[in-house]
């Protein structure tokens, strides 16, 4: 059916695509896997006229093709449901659709072909419902149903559920099977090696733009495809032992609401829980239900109207900024790297100057920064980190996402705070990488800092967290111990099932159980 | 066969240097053609604009005295710019700080001794300041864009000092003419030079050097750099936006205040209806071709000083309109603009057919 040999794409110095060759037969769901930065994107761009390739044949259909742009890519049938929605959040599911398609066709006439191909495919959807109302699963199904329309032979998936919960995968999976009954392909872009198990007869891996290897996944162990991806094998992480220390309450958070700052903002929503010194306590929940609203308020970039919503190390921080929240212990690590946690064009040595200046009073003398201080501590936290850079102090924006992000996780926790704050900590950075900065966020618990995760990802959560509490639409349920609960479980709340938020000033278990009276407690249970 | 732009993988130091060169030696080859058609010899055209005012001194004196305010007012265009913030009324802050420095001049002439020219640089100073915080506070408080702003400004100040000059501050000894009394010795700005530079131009050397010591040395400077660079970066190291739109403003108001008392204090020794050939838009052009750096723009403001001076001295020997001046700063800035995108991208020549792009998802996350 679909035959790439040879695709080569180089930006650069850097060949993004080297040589690859791909086949995809019909009626067969093929997964393209490989890290981030392997080459998936370009490649997929490539085949969907996108880009166009610097050396190699596509053929489609037994004919040497190549598409000059995406919209002759889906004349000749080929669909793409993108990773990243482009709808416009104003305008209802139908009339997104009708801007899709060509010609001109009445709204009524297309809201009827929606309700068909929804009901025949069991994507449950209401033409007439706002996109700016939908979840990103009911999105997605838009987006799946407009590519659909198009009646493709083959449809590209790029990372389906990265946006999903587990629950709305699944349903994600069975009409990716009946696509695949009616005899339609399609390529399944994914670095999640359990749905790919689950789905997928063949696979083909790239590695570094290369193609490493191609099986049949559904005979391929996990660890195998998992040594295919990222190249050696990944060590474990090392789980923190059950005898440490836990410690005084470091953050409390209490009944803390905002205003949403957009009509399709999300608005905090009476949110309290408490983290304590020596734990790791994760916010589980897919993007979109408050995670950055929630950040902005504890690092101070959103300031409360109240000091005392939010207690750091027992004193009332609401209203102090980010800098003297540094100074009191915290650290912080945001969502976005480029252009949030480190200034992309600058250098590394100024993106310690960045976050390290407040806390530290050496960094300046009479206002004057003191270069050779930053650049000492930008090698300490390349070398104790692993960051791999071209020349000593390059652009922060030229080091690849996770070498990126080890840096930027490093300059925090190298200043040893009492407090981290993360959110989504490895977040498009390579499996290598993600490990290196789950197994330095355990020990940094064992050493006695309180730790918050924000997290889309649970097999993250599971992996390093104490205790779960799920974000929903601006809400908070009640933390649990993740001794007493599992995916399944948290997957149904994130998904807004049997969610109940909760109450002002209840605190999580770990924070109640304790004897010792904590600091800030007494605030906290008042309120 | 095509020409491509390729995106380079770093930004190209070399071309940071050199692109400010190549704009020159562009403007000077286009210049040559304008020359040209207008049937003068083109040699010889960009001989007496570019080079005779190098030749003798006293024209130097005068590249140096025109050079003062554009440096002084392009070192303060630079911070605001580096900060994202778009400071394009130069001009009516200039205007507006030699208005309020020439107060004490104008109204109270009695007023004699040393202490007078210092407090006049203070008030052009603040003066300045003041009318730079205008759009500032615009900009905060009503989200107004200040680009419109600060330029709209630019015309009430002119208007302003013309009413002023014809009306209220006219010279009561002054047969009618528009222009305020000449000021007295203790008001003018002391002479350095053999005929009209003044202390002015050390003020602006010394200003770009202590503004460039501010922007790559202090924690406040870096913050400048960086709420232009990444503002969400610069809110998570803990600089307030509307802070540095406050601060940039008012200094870069400041600056171009204390250039327009420097000026009315020293070459033109009183208020007249115009003050200015345009310094505070032609620091625009400073602030650019000098890297947005403070010690560029000390060299920048040099060259575009010497259009000035060859400007007219084009007129006086080869007979074109002095507007060429105008021209040569624009092409130069159009130069400039052009020659930076060489230092983020590469020319490539290539054969192969261009991607075309439909817009549907310009995805840029990797997967």
């Amino acid at each position: 059916m679909l035959s790439l040999s040879g695709i080569t794409k180089r930006f650069g110095t850097l060949a993004a695509n080297d040589a690859i060759s791909l086949e995809v037969s019909k009626g067969e769901i093929h997964a393209l896997l490989g890290e981030n930065g392997a080459g998936k994107s370009t490649l997929v761009k490539i085949l969907y006229g996108a880009l166009a390739p610097d050396e190699g044949e596509i053929r489609w259909k037994g004919k040497s093709v190549r598409f000059a742009n995406p919209a002759a890519a889906r004349a000749a049938g080929i669909g793409m449901v993108f990773q990243h929605f482009s709808l416009f959040d104003a305008l209802t599911v139908a009339e997104n659709v009708a801007l899709a398609l060509p010609g001109d066709r009445k709204l009524s006439d297309i809201a009827k072909t929606l309700a068909d191909v929804s009901k025949q495919y069991g994507l449950p959807l209401d033409p007439q419902a706002q996109i700016g109302d939908l979840s990103a699963g009911e999105r997605q199904r838009v987006e799946i149903i407009r590519c659909l329309l198009a009646n493709p032979e083959l449809i590209i998936m790029d990372e389906p559920t990265s946006v999903l919960t587990p629950q709305e995968a699944d349903a994600l999976f069975e009409t990716l099977r009946k696509l695949r009954a009616e005899g339609r392909s399609i390529l399944y872009i994914s670095h999640k090696l359990e749905e790919v198990r689950a789905l997928c007869e063949s696979a083909t891996i790239l590695r570094h733009g290369k193609v490493v290897g191609t099986c049949d996944p559904r005979e391929t162990s996990k660890a195998d495809l998992a040594a295919m991806m990222v190249g050696a094998g990944v060590a474990d992480i090392r789980a923190a032992t059950d005898d440490r220390a836990i410690g005084e309450r470091a953050l409390v958070v209490n009944g803390l609401s905002t205003q949403p700052a957009s009509p399709f903002a999300t608005a905090l929503k009476d949110i309290s829980f408490a983290v304590r010194h020596g734990t790791i306590s994760a916010i589980a929940g897919i993007a979109g239900n408050g995670q950055s609203e929630l950040f902005a308020c504890l690092s101070g970039e959103t300031l409360m109207q109240d000091a005392s919503t939010i207690l750091l190390f027992g004193q009332p921080a609401g209203t102090t900024g980010i800098n003297e929240r540094r100074r009191a212990g915290a650290a912080f690590v945001s969502e976005e790297r480029l252009g949030h946690g480190a200034a992309p064009t600058l250098s590394l040595t100024d993106n310690v100057v960045l976050t390290r200046t407040a806390a530290d009073p050496e960094m300046t003398t009479r206002g004057f920064v003191r270069r050779s201080r930053a650049r000492s501590i930008r090698e300490t936290i390349c070398e104790a980190f692993d960051v791999r850079r071209g020349s000593p102090d390059p652009a922060a924006g030229s080091l690849s996402g996770g070498n990126l992000q080890k840096f930027i996780v490093g300059r925090e926790i190298g200043r040893v705070p009492d407090l981290i704050i993360i959110d989504q900590p490895t977040w498009g950075v390579d499996a290598g990488a993600a490990q290196n900065i789950r197994q330095t966020l355990i020990d940094s618990a064992e050493n006695g800092t309180a730790i918050l995760v924000i997290s889309q990802d649970l097999d993250e959560i599971f992996e390093i967290a104490d205790e779960i509490a799920v974000l929903f639409e601006g809400r908070l349920s009640p933390f649990v111990p993740v001794k007493d609960t599992n995916r399944e479980q948290i997957g149904l709340l994130m998904g807004g099932e049997g969610f109940e938020p909760s109450n002002t000033g209840q605190l999580n278990p770990l924070n109640t159980d304790a004897n010792e009276p904590a600091a800030g407690g007494g605030h906290a249970a008042s309120a | 066969m095509q020409l491509q732009l390729e995106h380079r993988v770093t930004p190209s130091f070399r071309m940071m240097l050199l692109s400010p060169l190549i704009a020159v030696g562009l403007t000077l080859a286009t210049g040559a053609i304008i020359f040209a058609s207008l049937g003068k010899d083109p040699l010889a055209g960009l001989y007496f604009f570019f080079f005779e005012p190098l030749t003798v001194w006293w024209s130097f004196e005068e590249v140096l005295v025109k050079m003062t305010p554009l440096a002084l007012i392009a070192a303060g265009l630079t911070i605001c710019f580096l900060a994202n913030v778009w400071n394009i009324g130069a001009e009516g802050q200039f205007i507006f700080g030699a208005i309020i420095g020439a107060i004490l001049p104008v109204l109270f002439p009695e007023l004699q001794g040393y202490y007078v020219l210092p407090i006049m640089l203070l008030m052009g100073f603040l003066g300045g300041m003041a009318y730079g915080l205008v759009p500032a506070l615009f900009k905060v408080r009503f989200g107004a864009n200040e680009i419109l702003t600060s330029l709209m400004l630019v015309y009430v100040a002119e208007l302003f000092l013309d009413w002023l000059v014809r009306g209220p501050w006219r010279n009561p000894g002054g047969l009618n003419f528009p222009e305020t009394r000449q000021f007295h010795e203790f008001a003018s700005m002391p002479i350095i030079g053999d005929d009209r530079l003044n202390i002015g131009f050390l003020i602006a050397v010394a200003v770009s050097i202590l503004l460039f010591v501010f922007l790559t040395r202090t924690f406040s400077g870096f913050g400048v750099r960086l709420s232009g660079n990444a503002p969400k970066a610069a809110k998570f190291a803990g600089f307030d936006r509307n802070k540095t739109t406050y601060f940039v403003l008012g200094l870069s108001g400041a600056l171009a205040g204390l250039a327009g008392i420097i000026e009315v204090a020293g070459p033109i020794d009183q208020l007249r209806p115009a003050i200015s050939p345009g310094y505070g838009f032609t620091a625009i052009i400073v602030a650019f071709l000098g890297r947005l750096n403070p010690i560029g723009t000390l060299v920048a403001a040099f060259v575009l000083s010497i259009t000035y001076i060859g400007g007219e001295s084009a007129q006086i020997t080869i007979g074109v309109t002095d507007k060429i001046t105008r021209v040569f700063q624009g092409i130069l800035l159009f130069y400039v603009l052009a020659c930076d995108t060489l230092i983020v991208y590469r020319l490539r020549l290539r054969r192969a057919t261009p991607p075309a792009m439909d817009g549907s998802n310009p995805q840029e996350a990797s997967s």
